[in-house]
C-alpha cells in the first residue's frame, strides 16, 4: 500500500480496514491479524499498527477479547455506518475539488448524471 | 536505554560527530538521516564501542559502553566482512561461536524468508542477497538493541521490502532499533522517529505520526526542508 505523505499513517490504514469491511472481505465479527501481523501486512511500524486498533476500538469498528485477539464489530449496521461516513467523505472531496474548478452544483450534478456509475 | 551525551568525536582536524546528546528508547524504530559524512556511521560506532569518543559520554543502561554492553548490542556495518570462502552455513556458525545471543533456529527463518538458502558461497552473492546476510546474521542475534548502518543501500525494491519485513518482525517490546539511510521514503513507514545529522550535528528528533498529525509533513518532507538540495537522493 502506497502512503499519503500529509495524513497520520495510521489513520490511512485504519481507512484501508473500513473498506475491506465494507466491500466484505473482511467480514463482521471476524478475527484481524494481531499487531505484529497487521504491522508486516502493510509494512508499517509495530506501534503504529496498535495504534490502527485503538483508533478502530474507539469508533467501535473492532473489540479485544482478552487473550483472543481483535474481532470485527458484529453490529449489522456496521457496514451500513460505514459506508454512508465513507460517502460522505467522499462527496465532500468530490464536491471542494467541483468548487476549485469553478463548477455550480448543478453542473456538478448534471456530470454525475452523464457519467457512469 | 543507549545514549549519548555531549557525544564528539574528532579524526585529527576533522570533527565527525559534535556534541550530539540522543536517547533511543526501547519498542522504538529510529531512522538515522543526513548525508554522507554528517555524522551517522561514527555515532553508531561509538554505540557499537568500535570507535572511542574523543569528548563526552555514549551510556547503556546508565554504564559506559565496554565488554558487557557489546553483549547486548548488535551493529551491521557498511563494510563487507565476511571470508569469501564461507557459505551462508559458515557465517552462522562463525557468528554463533562469536555471540551467545546468536540464535541459529531465528537466523534460519530469516535465510528463509528473504528467500536464501544455507548452502550459497559468498563470494558469487550479489549486492542485493549480500545485504540480506548480513541483515539475516546480525539480526538473528537476541540483542536489545540493534544498529544498521545502510541496510538499503544498493539493494533492489524486492529486496529492500524483504529487509524492511525482516526489521518489522525483530521489533520487540525491549529492543530499541535504528536503520541509517539515504532512502527515506522506504524508511518512513516503518520507524517511529527520524534522527537528523547535518554536518556532525544532531538537528532533530521527528515522531513521524506526530509530524504527519501537527504540521501534515511527511519525514521526506521535513528531510527536503533540512537538507534542500544538498541532501543527495531523497528517494
Amino acid at each position: 500500500m502506497e502512503f499519503n505523505s500529509a495524513l497520520p499513517i495510521y489513520l490511512q490504514v485504519v481507512t484501508a480496514i473500513k473498506r475491506e469491511i465494507v466491500s466484505g472481505r473482511i467480514a463482521l465479527g471476524e478475527k484481524l491479524p494481531s499487531g505484529r501481523d497487521l504491522a508486516l501486512m502493510y509494512t508499517i511500524n509495530p506501534n503504529t499498527a496498535s495504534r490502527v486498533y485503538k483508533e478502530l476500538e474507539s469508533e467501535g469498528i473492532c473489540f479485544t477479547r482478552r487473550g483472543l485477539g481483535t474481532f470485527v464489530s458484529e453490529d449489522p449496521d456496521l457496514v451500513k455506518r460505514l459506508r454512508e461516513e465513507m460517502a460522505q467523505e467522499l462527496l465532500e472531496q468530490f464536491l471542494e475539488g467541483m468548487r476549485n474548478l469553478g463548477i455550480s452544483q448543478e453542473e456538478a450534478v448534471e456530470l454525475i448524471r452523464k457519467g457512469d456509475l | 536505554m543507549l545514549e549519548s551525551r555531549e557525544i564528539t568525536k574528532k579524526f585529527g582536524r576533522k570533527t565527525a560527530v559534535d556534541h550530539v546528546t540522543l536517547r533511543l528508547e526501547p519498542g522504538k524504530i529510529y531512522a538515522m538521516l543526513g548525508p554522507n559524512g554528517s555524522g551517522k556511521t561514527t555515532w553508531m560506532k561509538m554505540a557499537a564501542g568500535l570507535v572511542k569518543p574523543t569528548s563526552g559520554e555514549m551510556l547503556y543502561k546508565g554504564e559506559p559502553i565496554g565488554v558487557e554492553s557489546r553483549r547486548e548490542i548488535a551493529y551491521m556495518s557498511t563494510e563487507p566482512y565476511f571470508y569469501s570462502w564461507m557459505t551462508a552455513k559458515d557465517v552462522g556458525k562463525y557468528y554463533e561461536d562469536f555471540f551467545e545471543d546468536f540464535s541459529m533456529e531465528r537466523y534460519q527463518q530469516l535465510l528463509q524468508s528473504m528467500e536464501l538458502t544455507e548452502d550459497l558461497k559468498t563470494k558469487v552473492l550479489s549486492s542485493g542477497m549480500m545485504a540480506k546476510l548480513k541483515i539475516a546474521v546480525t539480526m538473528a542475534r537476541k540483542a536489545k538493541v540493534i544498529l544498521l548502518d545502510e541496510p538499503l543501500n544498493g539493494i533492489d525494491l524486492m529486496a529492500r521490502d524483504q529487509i524492511m519485513r525482516a526489521v518489522v518482525e525483530s521489533a520487540a517490546p525491549d529492543v530499541a532499533l535504528m536503520l541509517s539511510s539515504h532512502l527515506v521514503d522506504e524508511l518512513e513507514r516503518v520507524v517511529d522517529s527520524a534522527i537528523f545529522m547535518k554536518e556532525s550535528h544532531l538537528i532533530e528528533v521527528s515522531d513521524v505520526e506526530k509530524l504527519r498529525i501537527r504540521q501534515g509533513k511527511s519525514i521526506v518532507d521535513r528531510y527536503r526542508e533540512i537538507y534542500g538540495n544538498g541532501g543527495e537522493q531523497v528517494c
